[in-house]
Order: C-alpha cells, then structure tokens, then sequence
C-alpha cells in the first residue's frame, strides 16, 4: 500500500539509493579517495624511512609510526565529507534534492552513511597499504622484533586496535565533517572550520604546554581520537586510546546534531 | 506584399554617445571596486574580524604560574622562570658558577695551566678557567678564558661574546695554558700548548670595568635535559644539574690588590654536588655547578607566547582570502568582473592588494594588543618575560600582521589557480599550517627533516615571529615550539613572500589563459 511505501524506511532506502547514485557519479569522490590512501600510504612511508634509531633503544612507536599518514590523509577525507553537502549548496542542487526527498533527516541519514561507507572502504585501504609499508621499512632501520619493539603485524592485539580504529578514525572525521558543512553550508568556511579543530589543539596544546597544554590534547577531536594509535607507552597519554576515539566520537555526533538542526529549521 | 517604395535612402543613426567623460580604468578605479566587493558582503568582514579576535584571543589561554610545571609528572626541567639577572647588553642570562678569586687592580693578568676537566655527566658546554668579572653580582661584566667538555678553548666575555682558541679536550698529556691581561678597559685573553708559545685568541673592551675587579678560577657546568619523545604532548624530559671540576696548576696573578689569599663563592647561589676549592700538590682544584651564558627564552618566559594566537587567525585570514576569488567564480560574477575591467592581471593585483592590506590591518592591532594585555598578565603571576629590544618586539608584532597579509595573498592566488574554495584552503593550510605540525608538535621525523621542512615550505615564513636569536655556546632546546626556528627571521619571511609572489604569478598566467 502507499502509506507502507511511504514509511520511513523506504524514503531512507530511497534517500541512501539516490545519494549513494550521486556521491558514485561524481568524478571527485574517486580522485579524493585515491588521494586519501595515496597521501596516507605515502607520508606513513616516508616517516617510516626517515625514522633512526641506530642504538635500538629510543621510546618509538613502531604502530604510531607507520600510521602517521593519517594525519594528512584525514584531511583529504575531510574534503570528501564537506563536498557531499556544500558542492549541492553552492549549485543549488540541495534544492532538486529537497524537494524529490521532502524528509530532511533522512537525507543528512543517507549523506552520514555514503560517507562514512566511503571513509571506511578508503581508510581500511590506506591503512593496510601504511602498516605493509611501515613493517617492510622500519625492519631496515632496526626497529622490529629483534630489537625488543613489538611485530607490526595484525594478529597483535594493540597493532589491529591501532589499525582498527585509525579507520573508525577517518569515518569519525568525515562524520564531523558532514555535520560541520550541513550546518555551514559554504565549503571553504567549512573546511576551514574542520581543519582549524583537528590541527589547532595539538598546536596550541604544544606551545602552551603544562596542565591547560595536556586539558587541550584531551578534548581535541584529532588529539583525543589519533591516542587510538599508541601501542607503546599508553599510560604517558593525556587520554586512553578508547577514551579518546569516544572524545571524537562526540565531536562527531554533535556536529551531526547541529547540522541536522540547521537542515530542518533553515531554508536551503 | 507590395514592397514599400523607397523614396528615401533610411536615415542612418548614429548609436548614441554619452557626453560624460570616459570613466577612469586605471588601478585606483580597480582597487575601489575590489574594496567595495570585500566591504559588503558579511560573511567576510565578519571572518576577517573573526581573524583578528583569534590573534588576540587564543593568546589570552595562556596561564602557566612562574616556577611551578603545573599538571605534568617529574617537573625536572622547571616551570617559567620567576626571575633572572640580566647581562650588560640587557639580556637575560645565567650566572652561576664557583669562584675562587682574588682582587685584581685594572692592570693585571692571570695565567694558569689546566690539567683535566672532570665531573659528574660532563656537558658539551662544561666550563672552566680564568676570569676577570666586575663583581660577584651576578650579570656584571667578565671576560675569560676556559676549557669546555668538547669545544675546546674558548674565550667569552659578556654572555654573548664567544671566540674559539686551541682545539681538541685537556689531560694531564695535553694542557691547556690560559693567559687573561687587563689594562684599562681592555682585556685579552691568550692560550698555549706548552706555556712559552703563546697566541690571542681574543681581545675586548668591557666599558664601565671598575677599577679593582675580581679575578681568578671558576669551573661551571650547565644542567644536563634530555627531552624524551615530544610526541604530542607524551613523555616529559628528564634532566638535572651537573658538576665539573678543573685542576689547575702554574697559577700565576699579578696586579694582585690583596693579601694573595683565595676567598670562594657560589655566584648566582649554588645547586647540585659538592662545589668549592681545595688546594691539591702544586696547585689548585675547583667544582661548580650552573653556567655563565645568555638564555635561550623559550616557553611562558618567551614574547614569542603572546602571538600563538596567529595560528587561529590565520586559518580564518585563509578561509576569508580563498572565498574572496572563488566566490566570484561560484556566482559567476568573475564574467561580470572580466567583463568590466579586461585587464585581467590587474583585477588580481588589485584583490591582492586589498586582502593583504584589510589583513595587516586587522593583524597588527590584534598582534600589538595581544602582547599587551598578556604580557601584563604574565607578569601579575610572577612570570618573568626575557626583555627584547623596540625593534624586535616591532619586527616580532608586525611579522604577525605581515603573516596574516601574505598567507592571504598565498590563498588568493591559489584559489585563482583552483577556483575551488574547499580545495584552496585545504591546499593553503597543507602548506602552511601542517609543515609546522609535522615539525613541531608532531615530531617524528628526525631533527634534520623537520628543519628542511621549515626552510622550503610557506611555514618558514614563522621565523619572522622568533624574539630571541639561538646562540650557538648555549645548549638548549632550539625548536619551533620553543620559538626557535632555522632559517633567520627575515630570510624565513621572505620565502613565504617568495611562495606568495610564485602563486601570484601563476594565478595571473592562468587568468589570462583560461576561459572564466
């Protein structure tokens, strides 16, 4: 019957279908996601390589290390998860897409899934490709099993936590990217808005160092989320690894929040 | 379907002509309606004022109290300093050591050889030798010879001054002869191998030197601080003070005002394993702990701590910056634009112009009063800020509003090159904002890396921001973080203006190219 097929779940199936349909047609969303893995894999190898430790006994993070790629790499995912909204306000075609799916929520819904679906397809692929590259590397710079640090290899317990969450990671980041530019609605001021959260904490926390210092790396969304990587040396964190994604998992949910608000109560 | 009979040829028309004058379309004409453009629309004011109150306000975060590392476990390293005695040039500096001295009139000389250089974790900068200084306060005047733990001979003189002699570390095999003659104002400072051949290594005139100085043996020796892995803010360094002690022998003084009897002090009070003199056979030996040199400033007891907030600004200067051409791109308005002005380069040039000026602007005033109410502020929790000149601290604020202009002219250009505003920040910000993360706060790539990556990319444009210089006989933590940076401040501003005017000139290039 009608009113069945109007239900909520077939306008979310509808909803998902049509944004899924848009986010796979668009040439950018490929482009970005090849970045994203590539710029990932590419500075997680390079800081692999550049890392030295001839005498076998500095405090590194061999995880940590291989994963650093992801902190450009969310970047480019960030771009991803703004342009799924802001490009439809900047053409106008939010409009086409509000009057064929009246029902607001549902349409940020399916947003929030095609683009975390994304971020975790990419991330997954980004983060096997750094972990490869980081285990081949950092065994010619002597930093492997043999010299007392920890396999870099997934049937570790903290290496596939590390791995494991820097993809939660990356689809957290988009999440609060979405939501961020749902409730902004401009690109550039949205991205600035993101990029200006994720790196701006651990700037400041650094120059600002002591308490307020440690107080800022616990609340910021990257700093508290990326603690998700650590294997080694857990209890000098500001924030444990679960703790942390849990601070960015919040970022995330409110930002949501505040775009789905604006969604529903402004003109598009 | 006659056709009309053409009795008359039509009249021909002229199209019609205003009598106005041609309207200027020189730059000025430009610069006006680029001005008008940025004034009124909203969002942009509001993200340039946005720009200036984060300059200002993310400084105002800061409140660190002097003396105490307030939160972090094992304050080893110390809080901000309280207080420090201050050099004849007016900067801060250290002055601790032990002194065995004599009182010296103003012509004098004092020779001695020196046998070893021992102690507990030698530092690089361990020192030891002679010096005549005006007094025992710490921060007079000095000039010395000395032995180091791995710079061999040096004279210093005045916290600053710094000169090398003889090569090489001292043992019993290879002493090390040092020679100090004062007359006047003017010492000089000689060294030998073998005490007969001797060589200047230095001369200096110390003004103001009074007439019956100290002089005699001194041994010194820096804390030792190991940072352990700065890696956002886990791990916390590990150090402490460290000890040297020197044996001399063949004391020679002459010009000698006293009795000849040795007396001993700790300048600058004393810290850290036994310090003093004792006679040993045919000479002397001295312990001492602290060291006689500037500080480096880094931290809450740096200016460099009241402009953090330019990060901040920056990032929404950025975000202004872009949208100021891609917006005109998402309208379609840069067709309307080209349309009336088809000096296409000009029309950058003129958006160039009243970006930079709108966020120099907006910058130096939040620059200038971010330092003033948060230097106050320091200063009320006993901070104490390590004093620079006027035309530092001019050159450290209007870096900040320089900063802000050009990274502004950085974004323009790119956003004319990509016409995409998410894509323009994101490529602005990877430029400028992230080498100094990946260098600073980040800190996993090797020391060597990090400072290449402050010297190519846009970020080396931070160094215009650096108050104090780094001195090259001062051990200490010489990091961006700490406001040190590797190239000097000028040459880091102008390879940012150097990205900016590369942009700029491509962005020109391509406006004239491509179709709008």
């Amino acid at each position: 019957m009608s009113v069945l097929r109007d239900s909520l779940r077939d306008s979310l199936r509808d909803s998902l279908r049509a944004e899924w349909v848009k986010a796979r047609t668009l040439a950018g969303t490929g482009w970005l996601l090849l970045a994203a893995v590539v710029l990932t894999v590419a500075v997680g190898a390079a800081v692999s390589a550049a890392v030295s430790c001839p005498a076998g006994n500095c405090a590194e993070d061999p995880a940590k290390i291989s994963l650093t790629g992801i902190y450009l790499g969310q970047a480019v995912v960030a771009v991803l998860a703004v342009l799924m909204i802001s490009s439809e306000y900047s053409s106008g075609m939010i409009r086409v897409t509000l009057a064929a799916m009246p029902r607001r929520t549902a349409v940020l819904a399916a947003k929030a899934v095609v683009v975390t679906g994304l971020a975790l397809a990419g991330g997954t692929v980004a983060v096997l490709g750094s972990v490869l590259a980081g285990r081949s590397l950092l065994a010619g710079h002597g930093i492997d099993p043999a010299h007392g640090y920890p396999s870099l290899s997934m049937a570790d317990g903290p290496v596939l936590r590390a791995a494991f969450g820097s993809v939660l990671y990356l689809a957290l980041v988009a999440l609060l990217s979405l939501g961020i530019a749902c409730a902004v609605r401009d690109s550039a001021a949205a991205i600035g808005i993101v990029l200006g959260l994720l790196y701006l904490f651990p700037i400041m926390g650094a120059l600002l160092g002591g308490s307020l210092g440690r107080h800022l790396q616990q609340i910021g969304p990257m700093t508290a989320g990326l603690a998700i990587q650590a294997t080694a040396g857990l209890r000098g964190l500001p924030i444990g690894p679960w703790a942390g994604l849990g601070v960015l998992a919040a970022w995330a949910a409110a930002a949501v929040l505040a775009g789905a608000l604006v969604l529903a109560l402004r003109d598009a | 379907m006659t056709p009309t009979p053409a009795a008359q040829p039509p009249k021909c028309m002229a199209p019609h002509r205003s009598t106005a004058p041609a309207g200027n379309d020189g730059f000025w004409q430009l610069l006006r309606a680029e001005w008008t453009k940025f004034r009124t629309v909203r969002g942009w004011v509001v993200g340039l004022i946005l720009a200036g109150l984060l300059t200002t306000g993310v400084a105002l975060l800061s409140h660190s109290e002097c003396g105490s590392q307030d939160g972090s476990s094992a304050p080893v390293t110390g809080g901000p300093a309280c207080t420090r005695p201050l050099g004849p040039g007016g900067e801060a500096v250290t002055d601790s050591f032990y002194f065995a001295h004599q009182r010296l009139g103003s012509l004098a000389s004092v020779t001695v050889r020196v046998t070893s250089l021992t102690g507990s974790s030698l530092q690089p900068w361990s020192k030891a030798g002679i010096i005549i200084k005006a007094s025992d306060t710490p921060g007079s005047a000095y000039a010395a010879m000395m032995i180091t733990g791995s710079h061999g001979v040096r004279m210093q003189w005045d916290f600053t001054g710094d000169a090398a002699g003889l090569a090489g570390p001292v043992s019993a095999a290879a002493p090390r002869w040092l020679r100090l003659t004062r007359s006047g104002d003017t010492v000089t400072g000689y060294d030998s191998a073998d005490g007969t051949h001797w060589s200047q290594v230095g001369t200096v005139r110390l003004p103001g030197l009074p007439s019956v100085t100290l002089g005699g043996l001194f041994a010194a020796s820096p804390d030792y601080s190991a940072p352990a892995s700065q890696s956002l803010g886990s791990g916390s360094g590990t150090g402490g003070p460290t000890q040297a002690t020197a044996a001399f022998d063949h004391v020679g003084l002459t010009g000698a005002s006293g009795a000849g009897a040795w007396t001993g002090t700790a300048v600058g009070g004393g810290s850290g394993g036994p310090l003093g003199y004792h006679r040993s056979e045919g000479g002397l030996e001295v312990s001492g702990s602290g060291d006689i040199a500037p500080v480096a400033p880094s931290g809450a007891n740096s200016v460099a701590q009241t402009q953090i907030g330019t990060f901040a600004g920056l990032i929404a200067m950025i975000v202004v910056a872009a949208m100021f051409i891609t917006a005109e791109y998402r309208r379609g308005l840069i067709r309307v634009t080209l349309t009336a002005s088809p000096k296409r380069h000009w029309i950058l040039a003129a958006k160039a112009v009243v970006i930079a000026v709108a966020a120099f602007v907006v910058g130096l005033p939040a620059a200038v009063l971010a330092l003033l109410i948060s230097e106050p502020r320091a200063r009320s929790r006993g901070i104490f800020i390590d004093p620079v000149s006027a035309l530092t601290e001019v050159r450290v604020l209007a870096g900040t509003a320089l900063l802000l202009a050009v990274a502004a002219v950085l974004a323009l250009a790119l956003g004319a090159v990509l016409r995409r505003g998410a894509a323009t920040v994101t490529a602005v910000i990877a430029v400028i904002v992230l080498p100094y993360f990946f260098a600073s706060p980040l800190a996993v790539l090797p020391a060597g890396a990090a400072d290449w990556l402050l010297r190519l990319t846009p970020a080396a444009g931070f160094a215009i921001q650096q108050p104090y210089p780094a001195y090259p006989q001062v051990t200490a933590s010489y990091t961006p973080q700490q406001g040190y940076y590797p190239l000097a401040p000028w040459a880091g501003f102008a390879v940012l203006c150097a990205w900016a005017a590369l942009a700029l000139g491509l962005a020109m290039y391509l406006l004239r190219r491509r179709d709008a």
